[in-house]
């Protein structure tokens, strides 16, 4: 188990990590979710030892490890860079971590063959990376993770560079490989879509801090707070001020929606509601829906489904709306809220109410 | 604004070329519209930065011509053929402010300061950048440095094209939303013709009217995103449009029935292929439902990744991923059935028109 | 970013400090140590105190000498630099060209510094040499052993023909980083020749501009080997520069007392210039 007691990482005038807890579990994934300079990069580097924290401790196994050098530590990372030696073959690449630590010819050409089959290299062991395309560069510096053997394996945005489809299928293969290696993985990622396709365990990151650590999907469902819903929201999250009163979400005195059940506890007064773009819809066929008028800005298509970018009352949103809706900018049209899925934050950004547990 | 014809341009890097296989760009042969927004999606390789290359003049293309409204401009220096061009990766002048960065383009070409500094002014609005300008450019973040680099692609409005290469590959998830619906607004306010290179299915469908899906140096499909999601010529389209993509089943034909393994599954219409064709049967996850109904299925993994589910299952030997509303439940004893009229027939990779 | 903290590492560096404090600090303290004494010998010193400085400081020998130096070095730089500048623009970015130039350019730094006085020496004889010879045949007398016109052009030329290269090897490196899209774009945004020049080329080029150009001005600054080889600081005093002025001190007359006092201004004069010229060519990277 990798713990990060109270850790904290302060260059020069600018907090990198503000004072962070965390405990990570054997034979976990864990994805760090946020946008750049939230920290990411900076808080898996006190993981490895890379970094000495300013302030706190890493343990590791029961064992304080805060200044152990990352040498001696068992640590993989793998870079959003593909990072191979260039001059070595796939094979010699895989075999180069167990060449260090004097493995015999043998278990070296067992565990390459091994790693080289889950990530499907073996056609490509004589070659040198220069000759291989993107995605199997980035496989060969994964496979070198793997035969590492390392307790924490880090991935930095390890897809980022690679094509559109190459990432999705090795999305697919990652959480295979993970569960076979028995290690704790620690994945940092931009794109929330990443985070839930990959599941496991998700902390989303803001300005230094971790705002959520919990299983990906209830940190999706049930976020604390309004930032943690917006940094876990692609496409942005749907938000806006309103007033509770009489049973009713009010804008400006105007009643907007009737207030659901699950939010029905809710004491009256101001707060923010916020909601997903797929629960915005143009139909009215969802148990929980109320029609609302708003204006449209632009209709993104995207194959099956419609981004239709609205403004309503002054907030800016996007409905994401299965079928194909090229909607005429400026146009007033009835968008429907589906209330079954309302979140509510008090003024404070704290979670006042989540939907109710679909299916756990 | 220009049209822009693309006469039989073939490519090839290096060597003289002999087989089609040396050709990085096989034959290009098209008429994209004045005023159009275009995207051209692959994967790495597949030709589109070369073909972007020789519609900005960087790249002499081996054979062929390209013509702006009808004129021959194969001959032409990048920088007569009068377009802007937004990169991968931001490039901005270190040494500049961020407005001189922008006026860049302007003043190169004598246009009046007072006319530059009208243009800037609403290139910096659109941007957002307007508190920044008078700062220099190096100090920036790369999303900032990156609008800059767009703000100079669209602060000429006498240009005949603007071409994006990859332009939003440093940017966040949330900032590429917003940088890409206002690049959508630009384009139906001043009808600029754009053509945007990615390998981003997300990036093409919502920017384009037409996307142009390339494969190893060829276009194998120009299409709105509805016709590349519900019609896909070739199956590679099917694979490379739609997360998951499209399934394709190897099949047999028996009138108006396909049949795969032991299964089958009315058609509603009787496809002719060619014979001793490979056969495949290409459908969406979108349109496979997991429910009581239909053949006979095994669920391997259910996947909820919020706002629904990929259901992973094996039908008939096959591996097939479904898509499910976030709030239904996988029953029991589940079974499969595909929509009839999302089924498309493909022959050797290729689909068969219905009726044909 | 720092890094985590290893006092072993400190062991690493230990043979090069031996080595620095051998080559130049001991010998540094030596001859501070001269400057502030006396002797006739016997190995017998006397404190001088700063009487040796002021002797130097005072002497018209010692300013025309520093003055030659610095229109000297101003000379070089401002030839080879812009020079230095132009070649490396010019040379070839692609293809086979590329080793073909940077062999031929990496040439002169080859040749050790006496050999390059020689083979100028010889070439710029008036009876022998190819140069000499033919600029006489000309109608242009060339005698750098007479005239103290033709022995400073003799110097200026071998040294741009040594040194430009230095300055177009590094130019060139900067030049090669610039990553193909800013040409690109400069093309696209109709930038001139100039312009891609002052706005893209130039700032990418700065930091190892002011490599070249604190190197060329040390270096210039004490140039030796080449005036003693060729014009042995003559015609008259002409080409005598501090570091002859000094040879001719210490090793000539062997004063060594005021040699000492005069290396030590003459060094601390090195370090003033060179921290000048550092200061005012980093300052713009504060903004």
């Amino acid at each position: 188990m990798l713990e990060l007691r109270h850790v904290e990482k302060i260059v020069g005038r600018d907090t990198h990590v503000h004072a962070t807890s965390l405990a990570l579990e054997r034979g976990s994934l864990n994805v760090l979710l946020g946008p750049t300079l939230s920290g990411k990069t900076s808080l898996m580097r006190l993981m490895a030892g890379l970094d000495t924290p300013t302030a706190g401790s890493v343990w590791f196994d029961g064992k304080d490890v805060t200044g152990v050098r990352v040498q001696d530590r068992g640590v993989a990372m793998v870079y959003q860079q593909f990072i191979n030696y260039p001059a070595l073959t796939v094979y010699e690449n895989i075999a180069s971590p167990m060449r260090i630590k004097g493995a015999d010819k043998a278990t070296i050409d067992r565990e390459v063959r091994k790693a080289a089959e889950l990530l499907k290299l073996t056609p490509y062991l004589d070659r040198t990376p220069l000759n291989l395309s993107g995605g199997q560069q980035q496989r060969t510096a994964l496979a070198r993770a793997i035969v590492k053997n390392a307790s924490l394996v880090l991935l930095d945005e390890p897809l980022a560079n690679l094509d559109y489809k190459l990432r999705e299928e090795l999305r697919l293969e990652l959480p295979k490989i993970f569960a076979a290696s028995g290690a704790i993985f620690v994945y940092a990622t931009t794109e929330p879509s990443e985070a839930l396709l990959l599941g496991g365990n998700t902390a989303t990151m803001s300005e230094g801090r971790i705002t959520q650590f919990g299983r990906t999907i209830d940190v999706y469902r049930r976020p604390n707070d309004l930032l943690t819903a917006r940094t876990f929201a692609d496409p942005p999250l749907n938000a806006m001020d309103v007033v509770k009163r009489n049973g009713q979400f009010t804008a400006g005195d105007r009643p907007l929606l009737a207030v659901p059940p699950h939010l029905s506890q809710l004491a009256d007064g101001p707060c923010t509601i916020a909601f997903h773009p797929h629960h915005l819809s143009l139909s009215s066929q969802a148990p929980g829906s109320a029609p609302l008028q708003a204006r449209t800005a632009i209709s993104e298509i995207a194959g099956s489904e419609s981004f239709v970018h609205i403004e309503f009352e002054g907030s800016r949103w996007v409905m994401l709306s299965p079928g194909i809706h090229d909607i005429e900018p400026d146009a007033l049209i009835t968008v429907h809220v589906d209330t079954r899925h309302l979140m509510a934050f008090g003024m404070d950004g704290r979670a006042l109410g989540a939907p109710v547990a679909m299916a756990a | 604004m220009a049209r822009i014809t693309l006469d039989h341009i073939r490519h090839a890097y290096g060597i003289r070329p002999s087989a089609p296989n040396d050709y990085a760009l096989r034959e290009v042969n098209h008429e994209w519209s004045d005023g159009g927004a275009y995207a051209l999606l692959g994967p790495s390789g597949c030709g589109k930065t070369t073909l972007l290359n020789i519609i900005s003049g960087l790249l002499q293309p081996s054979e062929g011509r390209i013509l702006f409204d009808g004129e021959d401009v194969t001959d032409l220096p990048t920088e007569a053929r009068n377009i802007a061009q937004v990169f991968q990766f931001p490039v901005i002048y270190d040494t500049m402010t961020v407005y001189d960065n922008l006026a860049f383009p302007l003043r190169n070409r004598g246009v009046a300061e007072s006319a530059v500094k009208r243009r800037v002014e609403e290139i910096l609005e659109m941007t957002g950048l307007a508190d920044r300008a008078n700062r220099k450019a190096r100090g920036l973040t790369a999303d900032q440095k990156q609008k800059i680099s767009l703000g100079r692609g669209l602060v000429r409005n006498d240009v005949n094209a603007i071409l994006f290469d990859e332009p939003l590959t440093v940017i966040d998830p949330h900032m590429k939303w917003q940088l890409r619906s206002q690049l959508k607004k630009l384009h139906r306010q001043f009808g600029f013709t754009m053509v945007y290179v990615t390998h981003d299915q997300t990036e093409a469908l919502t920017f384009a009217d037409k996307v142009v899906v390339m494969y190893d140096g060829q276009i194998v499909q120009i299409g709105t995103p509805a016709e590349l999601f519900e019609t896909p010529r070739h199956t590679f389209v099917g694979y490379f449009i739609g997360s998951p993509g499209m399934n394709v089943l190897p099949m047999q034909v028996d009138g108006a029935t396909a049949v795969i393994g032991g299964e089958r599954i009315d058609l509603g219409f009787a496809p002719s292929p060619k014979v001793a064709a490979k056969l495949e049967l290409g459908i969406r996850p979108e349109f496979v439902r997991i429910g009581r109904e239909g053949h006979p299925v095994r669920i391997d993994k259910v996947e909820d990744i919020g706002r629904h589910k990929i259901v992973r299952a094996t039908f008939a030997g096959q591996s097939v991923a479904a898509v499910m509303p976030e709030e239904d439940e996988v029953p029991a004893d589940a079974r499969i059935a595909f929509d009839p009229k999302a089924i498309n027939i493909y022959a050797d990779s290729w689909r068969v028109e219905r009726g044909a | 970013m720092d890094k985590t903290w290893n006092n072993k590492a400190w062991f690493m560096v230990l043979p090069v400090l031996l080595l620095v404090a051998f080559s130049a600090v001991i010998p540094l303290m030596t001859v501070v140590n001269y400057s502030v004494q006396d002797t006739f010998g016997n190995n017998q010193f006397f404190w001088a105190g700063t009487d040796w400085f002021t002797q130097v400081l005072d002497s018209a020998r010692f300013w025309d000498s520093l003055v030659r130096n610095l229109a000297f070095s101003a000379v070089i730089l401002a030839i080879q630099i812009p020079l230095g500048i132009f070649i490396a623009l010019n040379m070839p970015r692609h293809g086979l060209g590329v080793p073909v130039c940077l062999i031929f350019m990496a040439l002169p730094l080859l040749i050790p510094w006496n050999v390059v006085g020689t083979i100028w020496q010889l070439l710029c004889r008036a009876d022998i040499g190819l140069v000499g010879w033919g600029l006489t045949q000309l109608g242009f007398p060339f005698a750098y052993a007479a005239d103290p016109v033709d022995a400073w052009v003799t110097i200026v030329v071998m040294d741009v023909w040594h040194w430009t290269s230095l300055v177009v090897l590094l130019c060139y490196a900067g030049l090669v980083s610039i990553p193909e899209a800013y040409y690109q774009a400069a093309k696209i945004d109709g930038a001139s020749r100039l312009a891609v020049f002052r706005y893209i080329q130039l700032p990418k080029m700065k930091r190892v501009l002011l490599i070249a150009i604190l190197l060329r001005f040390m270096d210039s600054f004490m140039i030796y080997t080449e005036p003693f080889v060729v014009t042995g600081g003559g015609p008259g005093s002409s080409t005598t520069f501090l570091s002859i002025d000094l040879v001719k001190m210490a090793v000539g007359q062997f004063d060594l007392g005021p040699a000492a006092a005069m290396s030590i201004v003459y060094f601390l004069i090195v370090l003033l210039l060179s921290w000048i010229f550092y200061t005012v060519m980093t300052q713009g990277d504060q903004a």
